[in-house]
């Protein structure tokens, strides 16, 4: 095999130009790809970051049917009692949950006494929430983090618009259950910056000040959040954790419960699916580079070494090592692209990172474009630029093992 | 000993609408060790006898025998384990891989096709260096070499293997007259020492005098068959 390797590479380096211009162009691609990956990766990381820790967590456990439902908010699709138990207990054995935050969810109106408008709000136990979504805390642009009974964190909008401030008294007005209304004061805590964007009217109170708002017989609850330890695990877990709860059946003998990944309740995830295909036709991109150049090159490389062939051929030399010579080239070409393009692709990265361009997400301005460098990616890049090269040789290859002794001997 | 036998070969090619006979009924008989010449002029069909003896090519009709193995019924890869073992090839334009360096193109059959081990080859490499008397220049590439060099390198190359025969197509056209008698003598050399049957085809009546036997082909025929009584004199 040695042997066959020097063979190659000696072919190669005869070429000198042709393989360089080959190399460089496969370098280029790597690059390209490599960069991108970086910034997309990272940047994809970034928006589900704040999506999943400042709002939705990862993982949300609703009554059978409530999501179908979510626009409305239904209280009547709230968890009670004995499934509220339940349920946590089902949580409470899972070793992957980090934490968990139950909340109640509903619709209301929110008045400073001059004017009134319409707010979605979300009671939570502030330590268990600030546990599931971390980043909820560092939303809060204005006034205190710490959210206690009697306080309402307000979104900017609504403040801005209303000309509320913390410190301010308010009252929130809701319908209860039953459909009877009715109103409860609360304090300003502080102003909250929107997570999804201008149009974002979610405000938070205690949990325990919505019992009493929305008149509520013993504990109920809208959603579970949940916060996993590993968020790479994310799929494995939620189709256990779905199986799990699957076997939790009401008195009719039906699933209690449903199991939605933040996937599924974020219209955010479409852009990360955007930015996984965007990522694929790079890649699709970067192939077509490689099987271009290689086989172009080594259909060259076999038309103009035939007699070459027909010589090593003559004295015995079996078509599948002749086969092996070619292949070996379009796999050191492959190679050497793939190892410089990625010694390139790290270096460019850093320079990035060191350049800290900042950008704006959302309501979020001024964040800093930080490239991550995934070895997962530097693998699936290099095997796949150093398959295609291999396979883009096998054409000519296979042809010049294939070539008849006597035929390509007398090639002029 | 018979080496080579060959009865009633027929070889036709198809050029186009066009059947050319390059043998008509060929039959021969080489014994072991013989330095055999095959002559004619252009289009006898030289070329196309040396091709069948060397598995390049198969007839159309008869039968060849070489070295016991009637080679008409090998296939491919078979014939190309033959060709690895048995026969060696001189071509005339030297064909050497530009790639390699003189000892790697005299070392290239064992490594690729006799998988000598490394000691072996390097003993027979060395030794076919010294014969061919280029030591000086074994670290060399093709293209630093001169003509009768390159084929001192192909003659190696051809015998490193010890094929039982050695196939040369006009190995002295592209030599001028000096290096082509010292390219013959080196030939015969290794035949007398090797024991190997040497089979060249040529034009040069002058390169003709060396051998044992001379075969005189003409329109696909054997003309004339001159063998000499003391096949080593």
């Amino acid at each position: 095999m040695g042997s066959l390797f020097k063979i190659a590479i000696r072919n190669l380096l005869r070429y000198k130009r042709r393989t360089l211009l080959t190399v460089s162009l496969i370098t280029v691609g790597v690059v390209f790809v490599f960069v991108f990956v970086s910034i997309s990766g990272s940047f994809k990381k970034m928006m589900i970051s704040q999506i999943t820790d400042s709002m939705l967590g990862h993982l949300q456990v609703h009554r059978k049917g409530y999501v179908a439902s979510i626009e409305t908010l239904p209280l009547n699709l709230n968890l009670k009692g004995d499934a509220i138990n339940r349920l946590e207990k089902v949580l409470n054995e899972q070793p992957e949950i980090e934490s968990y935050s139950p909340r109640v969810k509903f619709g209301g109106l929110f008045s400073n006494f001059a004017e009134t408008s319409s707010i979605r709000l979300t009671a939570i136990y502030p330590e268990q929430e600030f546990k599931t979504v971390p980043l909820l805390p560092a939303r809060v642009i204005e006034g205190n983090k710490d959210l206690k009974l009697g306080g309402i964190l307000i979104p900017e909008l609504l403040a801005r618009g209303m000309k509320v401030k913390p410190g301010d008294t308010v009252v929130v007005v809701a319908t209860n259950v039953d459909g009877s209304v009715n109103g409860k004061q609360f304090n300003v805590t502080g102003i909250l910056e929107s997570a999804t964007g201008p149009g974002g009217r979610d405000g938070y109170i205690h949990i325990d000040d919505a019992r009493e708002l929305l008149r509520m017989d013993g504990k109920q609850i809208s959603e579970y959040a949940i916060r996993l330890k590993d968020f790479g695990k994310l799929t494995i877990f939620s189709k256990k954790l779905e199986q799990r709860l699957a076997k939790e059946l009401n008195k009719q003998g039906k699933p209690m419960f449903e199991l939605h990944t933040w996937e599924k309740l974020s219209p955010f995830f479409n852009i990360a699916r955007m930015i996984d295909l965007m990522t694929f036709f790079i890649k699709l991109m970067l192939v077509a580079i490689v099987l271009i150049s290689i086989m172009n090159v080594m259909i060259m490389a076999v038309y103009e070494r035939i007699r070459e062939i027909g010589t090593i051929a003559a004295i015995g030399t079996l078509p599948g090592k002749i086969l092996s010579i070619f292949v070996i080239e379009g796999f050191c070409m492959g190679m050497a692209g793939a190892l410089i393009g990625n010694i390139a692709g790290i270096v460019l990265v850093y320079i990035i990172n060191l350049l800290k361009i900042s950008y704006n997400f959302g309501q979020q301005k001024g964040l800093i474009l930080h490239a991550n460098i995934y070895i997962i990616e530097i693998l699936v890049i290099s095997v796949t630029v150093i398959i295609v090269s291999v396979i883009a040789s096998l054409q000519p290859a296979f042809k010049a093992s294939r070539l008849e002794p006597i035929k390509a001997l007398r090639h002029v | 000993m018979t080496l080579i036998k060959a009865e009633n070969i027929h070889k036709d090619y198809q050029l186009g609408e066009v059947s050319i006979h390059a043998l008509r009924g060929i039959t021969i008989e080489i014994t072991t060790a013989s330095f055999v010449s095959v002559i004619g002029p252009s289009g006898s069909g030289k070329t196309t006898l040396l091709n069948l003896i060397g598995c390049l090519d198969k007839p159309t009709s008869g039968s060849l025998t070489v070295a016991g193995t009637d080679v008409v019924k090998l296939d491919r890869k078979q014939a190309s384990l033959f060709r690895g073992a048995n026969i060696g090839f001189i071509f005339q334009d030297f064909n050497l891989l530009p790639v390699l360096t003189v000892y790697e193109n005299i070392e290239y059959p064992l490594l690729m096709v006799y998988k000598a081990p490394s000691k072996e080859r390097k003993r027979r490499v060395i030794s076919l260096i010294e014969a061919v008397d280029l030591v000086d220049q074994k670290n060399r590439f093709p293209d630093q070499l001169s003509g009768g060099q390159k084929q001192r390198v192909a003659i190696a190359r051809a015998l490193v293997t010890n094929p039982k025969v050695v196939l040369a197509d006009e190995p002295t056209a592209n030599l001028d007259h000096e290096t082509a008698f010292a390219i013959i003598n080196i030939m015969k050399r290794m035949q007398r020492e090797l024991g190997t049957t040497f089979i060249f085809s040529t034009h040069d009546q002058k390169i003709v005098s060396a051998a044992d036997i001379i075969y005189t082909l003409e329109d696909g025929k054997i003309k004339n068959i001159d063998a000499k009584e003391d096949k080593n004199g």
